[in-house]
């Protein structure tokens, strides 16, 4: 799949600019996309750094597992395979928490340590396993309750009251969650297996 | 509901910062040797961060090439008169499209629509909150699952993109309802 979209999207770039003769835009778009890419990386570094330091003592403590456990039976519904106790209820756990609370940047560290957690788990270390395609329907679909970013973007471009939209926002990503975990539950539900 | 929002504004603030002292402090309490574990858990993080640059450079590339080749504003043409019938402007479909694939530059389109047509009209509400229901679908796919060498995503690519699709059906739906009803 990644493979098709991949091509897809250089092919269709490649072939559309060749089309209208601008075909040095290719070149362009390329170069610059490709320094965004390890700028981006540079962008997460510190606070990956920062939060998988504070996560591991967090770990080290018992916290993680502890909250987890509070909120295990919601967790048991949406990932089935994954084992009570195990540490990756605790990275899902912080990852959900930090990303409810529209802190996008501090759920990634976390949502990468659940990866790597629930790879351990998988029995075919090259195929997504049912607990990941529905840890990751839930992160694409966000969860946020207070977009900020776009709160502070309204603000700057001068609106009376730039937090109105937080309302609509919020039944939007609701509509969003729901749709991705059905859609997921749905195909869990047809191929069991991993 | 203002008395909600703005509880949930001061929770956001605060959390943060509660965090960076809290767990050190629960952590020193519960006898864990705080800057050790720190050190080890931050520099798993810096391994992270490196091997996640391939996929990062990969996506960012393809997707450049799709939007400044001018192949994006092609499919934009193609299904515009096709959303007319739905009520939902064309100038709004640059960042339906994009959200799944670039924060960056869906938060890009967004800046530029609140610019030209005004934070609180019709388009500025609803780029608004389409910017703030979904999260960027492919970028996330390809973070996640490459972290830990995923080749095949299986379901996980339609479940993200029927959330999408929900979302910004739902968007449209709020916002006439919440702002013109």
């Amino acid at each position: 799949m990644i493979h098709a979209i991949w091509l897809l999207l250089l092919l269709g770039g490649t072939v559309v600019a060749a089309g209208k003769g601008q075909i040095e835009k290719v070149t362009a778009a390329a170069t610059t996309s490709a320094q965004a890419g390890v700028e981006a990386v540079l962008g997460l570094l510190g606070i990956m750094v920062l939060w998988l330091g504070m996560a591991r003592i967090a770990e080290e403590a018992g916290l993680i597992r502890a909250i987890a456990r509070g909120m295990a039976p919601f967790l048991r519904w949406l990932f089935p395979s994954v084992p009570r106790d195990h540490p990756a209820m605790g990275a899902i756990l912080m990852n959900l928490s930090a990303n409810l609370l529209g802190l996008g940047s501090a759920a990634t560290p976390f949502g990468l340590r659940a990866m790597q957690e629930l790879q351990k788990l998988n029995p075919n270390p090259l195929q997504a396993s049912n607990a990941m395609c529905t840890f990751l329907a839930v992160n694409t679909s966000s969860v946020t309750l207070i977009p900020a970013t776009i709160i502070a973007l309204r603000a700057g471009a001068g609106s009376r009251n730039p937090a109105e939209i937080v309302g609509s926002a919020l039944v939007a990503t609701i509509c969003s969650t729901c749709a991705a975990v059905t859609v997921d539950y749905l195909f869990r539900r047809r191929a069991p297996g991993e | 509901m203002a008395v909600l929002f703005q509880l949930l504004e001061e929770i956001s603030r605060w959390t943060i910062p509660v965090m960076l002292a809290g767990i050190p402090l629960y952590g020193w309490w519960r006898g864990v040797r705080i800057y050790d574990a720190f050190i080890d858990g931050a520099r798993e993080g810096l391994e992270m961060a490196v091997r996640i640059a391939p996929y990062l450079v990969s996506i960012f590339v393809a997707l450049g090439v799709f939007r400044d080749s001018g192949a994006l504003d092609l499919a934009v043409d193609v299904l515009r008169p096709w959303l007319d019938r739905w009520g939902v402007p064309g100038e709004v479909l640059p960042l339906a499209l994009i959200r799944p694939f670039s924060g960056g530059g869906a938060l890009g389109i967004t800046a530029e629509l609140l610019r030209r047509h005004g934070p609180d009209s019709y388009i500025g509400r609803l780029a608004s909150t389409m910017q703030g229901s979904t999260d960027t679908t492919f970028y996330i796919l390809s973070f996640y699952f490459g972290s830990v060498g995923i080749r095949n995503p299986r379901h996980a690519v339609a479940a993200g993109l029927s959330g999408d699709l929900a979302g910004i059906i739902a968007s449209v739906i709020a916002v006439r309802w919440l702002f013109y009803s």
